[in-house]
C-alpha cells in the first residue's frame, strides 16, 4: 500500500481549522489525537500574542469575548510574517465587521491605538531635537521651518473620545463614566524605555499630521486653524520641543 | 566562516521583566538566549536592551521563524534580518529547529513536525547550508518534541540528524527536555533514545520543565510548556549527556510562567554545578598518564 504523502497545506488548512480533520499523513490512529497539540499550540499562542498587544481592547469586552474575537480573526488573517510583534494590525479593520461587537463602535479605535502603541515602540531609534536646536532659529525663519517628526510619533483621530476610553481601562474602569461624549484625536509616541499615549487639543492632529506630510510650520499652522478655530501654533509648538516629537529639521 | 562557540557553562533564557535584576547584580551567568524574532523591530527598547547585555554577557540568538524544516526554502528577507541581526550582536551561536513554522506565505508561530525521509533529509541540508551561507557562519539544529510522527517517515530522528550535521557542518542544539518528552510520548526508554544521537556535534543543551496531560483520545502525554523547573527526570539525562560528552554550555529554558529571577538563577546554578564537575573530571583526566589504572577508572 502505498503511504500518503506530506502536504503541508493541507497540514495548514488542518490547523487553522477548527472542525477539519486531521491530516491523513500521520502514523496511526493515535496520532488524530496528538494533532490536537498543535492546533491548540498555535491557537493559544496567537491568541495570547492578540491579548498582549490588545489589553484594553481585551479588558473592553472581556477575557472569553476577546478569544472567540481574536480566533476569528486568527482564522481569517493568520500572520504573514515570522515577526508576531507586527501581527494584528488588521484587527481593528476586522473589529469593524466583527457583528458580535457592533454595540461598541469605538472598539475598533481603541484596537487602532493599541496597535500604534505597538508601532511607536518597535519604531526606529533617532535622537530628539533639544530645545537650543529651535532656539537657534530667528523668529522671521521659523514659519519656514520643515521637521522630520521622530519615527515613534502616531497621531490618531477619532469620532470616539478613544482617549478617555483607553485611559479608563488603564484603571479598569467602565467606558460608560466617559464624558462627554466626543471625538478625540490621540499622539503615540515613544518616549524613553515606554510608550506616552496623550490627548491632543483641537487643531494639533492636523498640524502634526501636516508636519508629518512635509508641510511648513506656518502652513501647517494654516491646516490647522482652518479646522479649529481655537488652535494655538505656539501651544503645539511647545508640545513638539517639550516632547521630543521632532528629531531632524529638513533644508529648505 | 565563523564557528563561534559558546563557553560551556549555563545560560537562560532572556526574559525583559528580569533586565534590572540582571543589571544591578550582574550574576554570574555563562550567556543569555534570546529568540531572534523578538529582536527584529527597527529600533527601541528592547534592543536596547539587547545591547546591554551583550555588553556584559555571551549572547545565544535561537530563530523560531526559519520554517528549516519546511518544504519551501527559508524565506531570503528573513535571512536578510538574521543576518543584520547576528552582524550586530556577534552572538555565541545562531540555532534553529528541525521543524517548519509556516508555508505558502502563512506563518503558524508553532513549531510542525517534519517527516523523516531520504527526500526531506536533501532537502533540510539544503536549506542549513543556504542559511549558514547566508548568516556566514555554523549553525545549530534543535531536536524537536515530538508528539506524532508521519506514514512516509523512515529515518530515525536521531540519524537523521546525525546526517545532517554531517553533511552540512552545522551542530546540534540538543534539547534534553524534548528528548525525555518525545520518549515517554513514544513510548521508547529517554536514556537510550538520548545515546542514539551524534553527541559529538552537540554544541549546547538545552533543559526545561513539560506538562502530563491527555491526548483527545485520553491517552498520557507530556506537552513541552517551558513553564516549570527542570524535572528530575531532565536532569539525570544530563548528567549521561555530560558523562558521555564532558562539559557543554546548558540553556535553562523558562517561557511560560516565567518565575522571578532567584528561581532562574538557582536553576542555572544546578545546571552549573553539573557542568563544573564535568569540567572537574576532564581535568582529573587530563593530569593522569593516559592508560593508567587510575584513568581508566576515572574515564569509566
Amino acid at each position: 500500500m502505498r503511504t500518503l504523502g506530506h502536504d503541508p497545506a493541507r497540514f495548514v488548512a488542518a490547523l487553522l481549522g477548527a472542525d477539519a480533520p486531521p491530516p491523513p499523513e500521520l502514523r496511526g490512529a493515535a496520532a488524530n489525537g496528538r494533532f490536537e497539540i498543535y492546533r491548540n499550540n498555535v491557537a493559544a499562542g496567537l491568541v495570547r500574542a492578540l491579548a498582549t498587544r490588545f489589553p484594553a481592547t481585551e479588558r473592553l469586552v472581556g477575557g472569553a469575548f476577546f478569544a472567540a474575537m481574536a480566533e476569528a480573526f486568527i482564522r481569517r488573517h493568520p500572520p504573514r510574517s515570522p515577526l508576531l510583534m507586527t501581527y494584528g494590525e488588521a484587527f481593528p479593520v476586522f473589529l469593524h465587521g466583527y457583528a458580535p461587537a457592533k454595540d461598541l463602535p469605538y472598539l475598533p479605535d481603541v484596537a487602532r491605538l493599541e496597535v500604534a502603541r505597538g508601532q511607536a515602540y518597535h519604531a526606529a531609534d533617532a535622537d530628539a531635537l533639544p530645545p537650543a536646536a529651535f532656539a537657534a532659529v530667528s523668529v522671521e525663519k521659523i514659519g519656514d521651518l520643515r521637521l522630520r517628526l521622530h519615527p515613534s510619533v502616531i497621531v490618531l483621530r477619532s469620532a470616539h473620545p478613544v482617549f478617555a476610553i483607553w485611559s479608563a481601562q488603564q484603571q479598569a474602569a467602565p467606558p460608560l463614566l466617559v464624558s462627554p461624549w466626543r471625538a478625540e484625536d490621540t499622539l503615540v509616541h515613544r518616549s524613553g524605555e515606554s510608550v506616552a499615549v496623550e490627548p491632543l487639543a483641537p487643531g494639533e492632529a492636523a498640524f502634526l499630521l501636516a508636519l508629518q506630510n512635509g508641510e511648513s510650520l506656518a502652513d501647517a499652522a494654516v491646516t490647522a486653524m482652518e479646522e479649529a478655530q481655537g488652535f494655538s501654533a505656539e501651544g503645539a509648538l511647545t508640545r513638539i520641543v517639550l516632547s521630543g516629537l521632532a528629531s531632524g529639521m529638513l533644508a529648505g | 566562516m565563523s564557528s563561534r562557540r559558546l563557553t560551556a557553562a549555563a545560560g537562560v533564557g532572556f526574559k525583559p521583566q528580569h533586565f534590572e535584576a540582571i543589571r544591578e547584580a550582574r550574576p554570574g551567568i555563562g550567556f543569555f538566549e534570546v529568540h531572534a524574532e523578538n529582536y527584529l523591530g527597527a529600533g527601541g527598547p528592547p534592543l536596547m536592551r539587547l545591547e546591554a547585555l551583550r555588553s556584559w554577557y555571551e549572547l545565544s540568538i535561537h530563530g523560531v521563524g526559519l520554517s528549516i524544516g519546511g518544504v519551501e526554502r527559508p524565506d531570503s528577507a528573513h535571512l536578510v534580518r538574521l543576518r543584520h541581526l547576528c552582524d550586530r550582536f556577534q552572538p555565541g551561536s545562531f540555532s534553529e529547529h528541525l521543524a517548519w513554522s509556516g508555508h505558502g506565505g502563512l506563518y503558524l508561530n508553532d513549531l510542525l513536525p517534519v517527516p523523516l525521509t531520504s527526500e526531506s533529509l536533501n532537502r533540510v541540508a539544503a536549506h542549513v547550508a543556504e542559511a549558514q551561507d547566508r548568516l556566514g557562519r555554523s549553525i545549530l539544529i534543535e531536536n524537536p518534541v515530538t508528539y506524532l510522527t508521519f506514514e512516509e517517515s523512515t529515518i530515525p530522528e536521531p540519524a537523521f540528524l546525525a546526517e545532517l550535521c554531517r553533511r552540512t557542518g552545522c551542530g546540534l542544539l540538543l534539547d534534553v527536555a524534548n528528548i525525555f518528552v518525545s520518549a515517554t510520548n513514544l513510548g521508547v526508554a529517554a536514556q537510550d533514545l538520548l545515546l542514539q544521537y551524534p553527541l559529538g556535534a552537540v554544541g549546547e543543551v538545552h533543559l526545561a520543565g513539560h506538562e502530563a496531560s491527555t491526548d483527545r483520545l485520553g491517552h498520557p502525554v507530556l506537552i513541552d510548556t517551558h513553564g516549570s523547573a527542570v524535572p528530575a527526570e531532565v536532569w539525570d539525562l544530563f548528567e549521561i549527556l555530560l558523562g558521555a560528552r564532558g562539559p557543554l554550555p546548558a540553556l535553562i529554558e523558562w517561557d511560560n510562567d516565567v518565575p522571578d529571577w532567584p528561581t532562574l538563577a538557582s536553576e542555572a546554578e544546578t545546571a552549573g554545578r553539573s557542568i563544573g564537575a564535568a569540567h572537574a573530571h576532564r581535568r582529573q583526566l587530563l593530569a593522569m598518564p593516559m592508560g593508567s589504572a587510575g584513568w581508566k577508572e576515572a574515564a569509566t
